[in-house]
């Protein structure tokens, strides 16, 4: 981190992460747990992709069932608890507001982690609905619903109860995310499974809903977090801070609508797939901005990266965001979706975006927020490296297996001369590497975790802290820096 | 502080958008869709499943099939689905009238099913419910290499009492005096796996989606 002023704030902002420190860890807890439970999953659905014989024979371990469970584990649990944690957290830093009394907010996140176990368990029993993002089964959709609505309401809370004149571009990103993900999920829910409409036009809502999830949630509260954190660590202001908003509306307006260009070649009506292949480019709008004001600002303090381990996992989601956007508009081309549609290419999309984006960007933020609720530094420095290098080398490995994979199936598909043994063992080499990819995450989560462990009730540490300062290595520059342009 | 509704109004707007533009344009454009009556055959197409494919359709969703196999047959290059025999015509919206839930699937881990009762082995007689059961309890011996789960846990062993079961499986193993027989669930699922076909041909769809000119993109 460059060299920075002393903060103005930080008697305040020490007010703030006081009232956030037991909410904030509580939700990142579940998160973890959840994190390490779909790593699990995962890994056992990518084994028996190669290996069906692992773990055969027992009903609630076969492929369609784990594999929706760790997909829905993933998503919910750790998507939705780590980034209703980090939202909260963001909400409270940049409106300088303070967390009223949060008890009724932890009850609410047991509450939703309730029902998410109950829907991982349920897709596991065989009561999944098959729709991919929305397997958990109906019985726990008005439960989610209403602990969701809680945990949001106390992040508006928030923003109400702060004193910034201000409201930043990543408070956009986290208040519309807030917003959209309920609409979106009891739309689809509503459409798909309580009262489904008829034929096709479920495919349509599926991936409208799919899109939204990974777009207008996971994506806009990655990027929430990446506008936040590269001009705080960088210690400059964000390039051309004013496009941030033109930005900001064209993500808005477009994430939904590629939803539907993943059903190129579906019966659904052409003009449908043509629209969602227009959205892809126009796409480009966004994230040339994005790329502007993130980039920018980036080579302003290129020299940071090398100190903080926090701008390492935020660049690699910016660039993750960057090399999967531009992705989308390639596979929205309809020579390559021919090919690519069906495959494990396409499917390797969605996990770009959560993991690659979402996930890396919630890690960084993770790495800077607890030492500041806690008040002491990480336990061990080495499992941050550790967990970082682990992510990489895993993201890397993984999504360049399963998009070869993915290249040679579509290629093999398109191919009526091979038949179709030779398809599937033509992709298994792929889908092992995949699965030490998974490995290899799963190994940085469980870094991740036990420093996270460490770090919250470790007593050694505990016994330091309590009206300690701020260690030096945490000092940054104050919030103001990222709108001075404003 | 005071943007924040007009951050909300705004979200609210964008999202409406894509919704009324994508879900409800659509679903005022065809979700009201009519099955085809035939008059000559004075049936109607798709027709409804039959109860016991209704719930093998619920088995297929429980069990996660859509996870490895698509229901969807795609016409134009560059897709090989009607050389390999997937289906005799590409599928059109019409045809998923009859499923309560469309499972068109993403990722074609395993072959397409949509229709699979057409070109199932011995499709047509009853063997070819015998060839399916056996698939389903060990792949591997019917597909040498298949990646296939085996969904042993939808077969029981028994005790033969009176005359054999005419569904027990012909595998070897099974302690003498035993058989080896399908559960409800698999009788179901199998029942609705060799309803999967897509035959009829709608005059109206042939005439909606064949490309006029040879240069078409295949896209319906």
């Amino acid at each position: 981190m460059s060299a920075a002023p002393a903060q103005p704030t930080s008697a305040e902002s020490g007010e703030i992460d006081a009232s956030l420190k037991v909410p904030v860890i509580v939700l990142l807890a579940f998160a973890i747990l959840w994190l390490l439970g779909a790593s699990a999953l995962g890994v056992i659905a990518a084994i028996k992709l190669h290996t069906p014989a692992f773990l055969g024979g027992c009903e609630f371990l076969t492929y369609g069932r784990v594999y929706p469970a760790a997909l829905n584990a993933l998503a919910y649990g750790w998507g939705m608890n780590a980034g209703l944690a980090v939202a909260l957290w963001l909400m409270a830093r940049l409106a300088r507001g303070t967390l009223p009394s949060g008890g009724l907010l932890i009850v609410a996140t047991v509450f939703w982690n309730i029902g998410v176990k109950l829907g991982v368990l349920g897709i596991l029993a065989g009561d999944s609905n098959s729709i991919t993002w929305l397997e958990m089964p109906a019985y726990v959709v008005p439960f989610l619903l209403v602990a969701y609505a809680l945990i949001a309401a106390w992040v508006l809370a928030v923003l109400r109860r702060g004193t910034s004149p201000y409201l930043y571009v990543s408070q956009w990103y986290v208040l519309a995310a807030l917003f959209w993900f309920p609409w979106l999920y009891s739309a689809a829910q509503l459409m798909l499974v309580f009262r489904p409409v008829h034929g096709t036009v479920q495919a349509i809502v599926a991936a409208w809903y799919s899109h939204g999830l990974l777009g207008l949630w996971f994506g806009s509260l990655g990027l929430a977090l990446i506008y936040y954190f590269i001009p705080k660590v960088v210690g400059k202001p964000i390039r051309g801070y004013y496009l941030s908003s033109l930005a900001f509306w064209a993500y808005a307006i477009f994430t939904a609508w590629t939803g539907v260009s993943r059903l190129a070649g579906a019966p659904v009506p052409a003009w449908t797939q043509t629209a969602g292949r227009t959205a892809s480019f126009m796409l480009l709008v966004p994230l040339g901005i994005i790329v502007v004001n993130l980039f920018l600002t980036l080579a302003d303090g290129l020299g940071a990266l090398a100190t903080s381990m926090v701008l390492r996992f935020i660049t690699v989601a910016a660039v993750v965001f960057v090399l999967c956007t531009v992705r989308g508009v390639i596979l929205a081309l309809p020579s390559w979706a021919g090919i690519t549609q069906l495959t494990w290419f396409a499917t390797a999309s969605d996990y770009v975006l959560l993991y690659g984006v979402f996930s890396m960007a919630v890690f960084g933020a993770v790495y800077y927020l607890m030492p500041r609720l806690v008040r002491r530094a990480w336990p061990f420095a080495g499992l941050i490296q550790v967990h970082f290098w682990f992510a990489l080398i895993g993201l890397v490995v993984g999504v360049v297996s399963l998009s070869l994979g993915g290249l040679q199936q579509g290629r093999d598909l398109a191919n009526d001369k091979i038949a179709f043994a030779d398809v599937t063992a033509h992709a298994l080499p792929y889908l092992q590497a995949a699965t030490i990819a998974g490995i290899i995450l799963t190994l940085g989560h469980l870094a991740f975790a036990f420093n996270f462990v460490k770090l919250v009730i470790c007593p050694q540490h505990r016994a330091a802290s309590a009206a300690a300062p701020l260690p030096a290595a945490l000092t940054v520059p104050p919030p103001e820096l990222q709108a001075t342009a404003r | 502080m005071n943007r924040a509704p007009l951050i909300f109004l705004g979200a609210f707007l964008a999202l409406s958008f894509s919704w009324a533009g994508l879900v409800l344009s659509n679903q005022v454009g065809y979700g009201t869709l009519a099955p085809h009556f035939d008059d000559t055959e004075n049936k109607a197409y798709p027709g409804q499943l039959p109860g016991l494919s209704a719930r093998g359709a619920l088995v297929y969703q429980d069990l996660g099939c859509v996870y490895c196999h698509t229901q969807q047959v795609r016409g134009g290059e560059p897709s090989a689905d009607l050389a390999r025999k997937w289906g005799e015509r590409e599928s059109y919206a019409r045809d998923y009238l009859r499923d309560t839930h469309v499972q068109l699937g993403e990722n074609r881990i395993g072959p397409d099913l949509r229709n699979f009762g057409a070109r199932a082995p011995s499709a047509g007689s009853p063997a070819a419910a015998a060839a399916l059961y056996q698939h389903l309890d060990n792949p591997s011996s019917v597909v040498p290499g298949s990646t296939m789960p085996a969904y042993t846990f939808l077969f029981t062993t028994r005790k033969i009492s009176g005359d054999p079961s005419p569904e027990a499986l012909a595998v070897p193993g099974v302690p003498a005096g035993s058989e080896l027989v399908p559960t409800e669930r698999a009788v179901t699922l199998v029942t609705y796996l060799l309803g999967l076909k897509d035959t009829y041909d709608y005059p109206v769809e042939r005439r909606l989606n064949t490309p006029p000119a040879p240069k078409a993109e295949g896209k319906k």
